[in-house]
């Protein structure tokens, strides 16, 4: 009797700590409201299925308990019972996949007006890169990383010269436009997470790795890296600040190319050397 | 519910195995340590098992500790909290669980439940053992060599695995890698010997469809296991080379601390797909033997046959299958393809409807039965509820797109927790409740049984199921503090508080277990050959202990299904296995 309520009560609880849950998920900052709402097909579906079951269990246990005088029933086996389970399931199983995978080939399908922005992940920290007016990103290669080229782009590539590289730095985006985000690291597994915009992907070295999502809300939004990457994994963090379009422009504007950062570093350099002498 | 009952009684075929030359030993040695036993082997299994999960237990408690109250402990660093997770994880599901299942529940239960008198490679068995316990003893010495254990994360994912940024990379990676070696090696010799006996060793009239479902978890486990090892296998020689010899099986040119390494044109990706390949028919691994143990849990003592038997068999087999086109739906957000998500997310989805059967036969089992509330019987309904919970936490995780906000969370952490950490060790505990009385002739203490059963299953509910939230929050895994962050909010680090006071008390209660595992050993109630009234072929050895060989004279011989609860028209609640029907008795044990 006692366990048949405490299973009962273990079954409400969990129904009742889910609906008065304070930890939820964070305010949606992008386009892909469908995967929460996926998420929350997938819960009411299997929330009815985990009550359903506990449920049952609980009476069987309060139903069918030993008591003196009592004896089970014999029946190996009921193939129809069994088969419309199946097909249940199946439906059921069904139903959360479907949009599931339809909202899958929305999130791996580019739009073609995307912006691309780069991201590159080391240990510890994140740099980012904007093409510049030729709307191109440059190659890049981790055997040109330097203390002059710490993000080692190509020097000699045209594409790249233009380009701009925010580093130690926060990355700006502008409000609903569609961004393409190329995901980079020069030496272990990161990944670039934003929680409020729900999309996240490993970055590795030797590839480039990509995501897409619009910026639907103004604010500023923590990065973290959600793939461990060595001792200082959780201190890898950054932020995102969504802007209105002309604060975006206003922000840009202030950013460095990759060759006016050469040039502004050779000028240091020639300043130190004639200094030194 | 009164459907076809399947042939569950039947005559006796000829004998087809002759009987087997068994080793006897000769010395104290070879009796309880060289032993060739299967017994005694499992027993040294499962101590062994037991033992260096204890230190797994104590480095949840640090990692709790340092979770729960960040900043106020220390002596536990972020490297000491990646070392901690890593050593826990990799414990838990190779050194624990893995050898627990197979080679403790598996030696002991194989041959008694088959009705044979021992393994058939019983030197082979000896061997798997010590090669197992060298294997744990090298994972054991990480603690000790400098720079201590690898802080790679159970899943040692290169490049970071291998190179200076994480902790242990000098000693500590090479001997975890050594170690899995041993592992499997060990492995391999004892699973060759569990499937070869099930085939070949089972007594006269024993059936394949008349097999309890605990051997057919434990066999299709064991066949699954000798088909993924391998692929672990590879992954640690090759990545030990680029640690030692500097291949590039897994490295692509990269930049390590600054500089450019001599790596150059290896894939970290396909590390991940062998570790994979591995490591999801690894949750299965872990998982069917607990279902099959279960079903002869609730069936034992709900009084009943288990419920679509047929159906449970081919759920087995199904999900054994299927779990090999799965793996990659740990590779969502790993930046292979995306176009894989759609393949795996249907693979990883299908294999939802077998699982789900075994759940609807369980409780369905139950419905009209003469349920009685043995300590064994509740870890099996506990096992229902968080396997339940945890697999259906897998639909979230196993859709692609549901995953992508979820992966790398502490949602993750509470859906593994509860599908393949929790349930599992609930159906482990259920079976040391079973079959002690077997193993030792006594019955283990019943008030702290009760006691060590509601504080582990309640407790552990309570630490994993609020934790799922903390996932849907955003709070990733694998972080020691997840410190000032905007979206976590204070309530946030209470949750965490109590998550850990429910570990520390969760933790204290299998101090009482392990108490009760060595006091009943002298002063438990005496058991009898058969305390629960089972049918299966076990319970009816003519000695309690099972003595050496199993079956004294003559092997057993079996009429009948595992199955035979409360038959209408019999007198008792149960017809053992090896029990005549009537009219077929003059049908003798020698042909």
């Amino acid at each position: 009797m006692a366990v048949a309520i405490i299973l009962l009560l273990v079954a409400i609880a969990s129904v009742l700590f889910h609906i008065f849950s304070p930890w939820w998920w964070t305010p949606l900052a992008s386009n892909w409201r469908y995967i929460d709402d996926t998420i929350t097909l997938t819960f009411w579906i299997t929330g009815a299925v985990f009550f359903a079951v506990v449920a049952f269990m609980a009476y069987c246990v309060f139903r069918f308990r030993h008591m003196e005088g009592r004896r089970a029933d014999y029946n190996p086996e009921n193939k129809k019972l069994e088969w419309w389970l199946s097909v249940g399931t199946a439906i059921g199983v069904a139903a959360m996949l479907a949009p599931g995978l339809v909202v899958w080939h929305q999130f791996v399908t580019v739009p073609a007006d995307a912006t691309e922005v780069e991201v590159m992940g080391q240990q510890w920290q994140w740099s980012y890169r904007l093409p510049g007016k030729d709307g191109r990103l440059g190659t890049s290669d981790a055997r040109n990383v330097s203390s002059d080229n710490p993000m080692g782009l190509s020097p000699d590539d045209p594409a790249g010269q233009d380009d701009v590289v925010i580093q130690n730095d926060d990355l700006h985006l502008p409000l609903g436009k569609p961004v393409k985000l190329l995901l980079r690291s020069i030496d272990v597994l990161h990944d670039f997470y934003v929680p409020e915009f729900r999309a996240k992907m490993d970055m590795i070295p030797g590839s480039v790795t990509y995501y897409w999502f619009t910026p639907t809300r103004i604010g500023t939004f923590e990065v973290l890296c959600a793939e461990l990457c060595g001792a200082a994994h959780a201190q890898m963090r950054s932020k995102v600040i969504v802007d209105e379009e002309k604060d975006y422009h206003a922000w840009l504007e202030k950013q460095r190319t990759f060759v006016e950062l050469s040039q502004q570093r050779n000028v240091a350099k020639a300043a130190y050397k004639s200094g030194s002498e | 519910m009164v459907d076809v009952p399947f042939d569950t009684v039947a005559g006796v075929p000829p004998a087809e195995v002759g009987e087997v030359e068994l080793y006897h030993p000769r010395s104290w040695w070879t009796r309880y340590v060289f032993s060739q036993d299967a017994k005694v082997i499992a027993i040294q299994y499962s101590i062994t098992a037991m033992s260096i999960g204890m230190v797994a237990l104590v480095l949840s408690w640090l990692m709790r500790l340092q979770l729960g109250f960040p900043g106020t402990f220390s002596f536990i660093d972020p490297n000491q909290y990646l070392q901690f997770i890593t050593m826990h994880g990799m414990i838990m599901v190779i050194y624990l669980l893995t050898a627990l299942f197979l080679g403790g529940f598996g030696n002991y239960l194989i041959p008694l439940m088959v009705g044979a008198r021992d393994m058939v490679f019983p030197y082979v068995n000896m061997l798997s053992y010590w090669v197992y316990l060298l294997a744990v003893v090298v994972l054991a010495s990480t603690f000790f060599v400098p720079g201590g254990p690898t802080g790679a994360g159970w899943t040692l994912y290169p490049p970071q695995a291998i190179l200076s940024g994480t902790p242990g990379q000098d000693w500590g990676i090479i001997l975890m890698l050594a170690s899995l070696i041993l592992f499997i090696i060990g492995f391999t010799m004892g699973g060759l010997n569990y499937v070869v006996t099930v085939l070949q060793a089972r007594t006269r009239g024993m059936t394949l469809m008349r097999l309890p479902l605990t051997v057919w978890g434990i066999f299709t486990a064991t066949v699954m296991a000798l088909l993924a090892f391998p692929a672990l296998f590879v992954a640690s020689v090759m990545l030990l080379l680029d640690r030692l010899l500097g291949t590039s099986f897994f490295m692509p040119t990269l930049v390590e601390m600054g500089t450019l390494t001599k790596y150059g044109g290896g894939s970290p990706i396909l590390f991940q797909h062998l570790f994979w390949f591995f490591g999801h028919p690894e949750v299965y691994i872990v998982a069917l033997p607990a279902f099959g143990i279960i079903s002869d849990l609730i069936s034992v003592h709900a009084r009943k046959n288990i419920f679509g038997y047929r159906m449970m068999v081919w759920a087995i087999v199904a999900i054994g299958a299927l779990s090999f086109v799965v793996w990659a739906h740990h590779m969502y957000v790993s930046g292979m393809h995306p176009y894989f998500g759609f393949f795996f997310a249907t693979t990883t989805l299908i294999i939802a409807v077998p699982t789900a059967i075994k759940v609807y036969n369980w409780v369905l089992t139950l419905w009209r039965g003469d349920i009685h509330l043995t300590i064994p019987m509740l870890f099996a309904l506990a096992f229902i509820i968080t396997f339940v919970n945890g697999g259906l936490t897998g639909l979230f995780l196993g859709n692609v797109v549901v995953d992508v906000p979820l992966s790398d969370t502490m949602f993750v952490v509470a859906h593994f927790h509860m599908v393949m950490g929790i349930a599992p060790i609930m159906a482990v505990f259920g079976g040391i409740y079973h079959w002690y009385p077997k193993v030792t002739g006594r019955m283990l203490n019943e008030a702290l049984g009760q006691f060590h059963f509601w504080v582990s299953f309640l407790g552990a509910y309570a630490i994993f199921f609020p934790m799922h939230y903390l996932g849907l929050l955003g709070m990733p895994r694998r972080y020691h503090d997840i410190g000032e962050t905007a979206f976590v909010p204070a309530s946030a680090h209470d949750l965490n508080a109590f998550m850990s006071v429910a570990a520390l008390i969760v933790g204290f209660a299998q101090l009482v277990f392990l108490f009760n595992l060595i006091w009943s050993l002298f002063k438990g109630k005496e058991a009898g050959g058969n305390p629960w009234g089972a049918a299966s072929l076990e319970w009816q050895t003519p000695e309690t202990p099972p003595g050496h060989g199993n079956w004294g004279k003559e092997l057993p011989i079996v009429y009948r299904w595992a199955y035979d609860y409360s038959v209408p028209g019999i007198a008792g609640d149960f017809v053992p296995q090896n029990d005549p029907p009537a009219g077929l008795s003059a049908q003798g044990a020698h042909p």
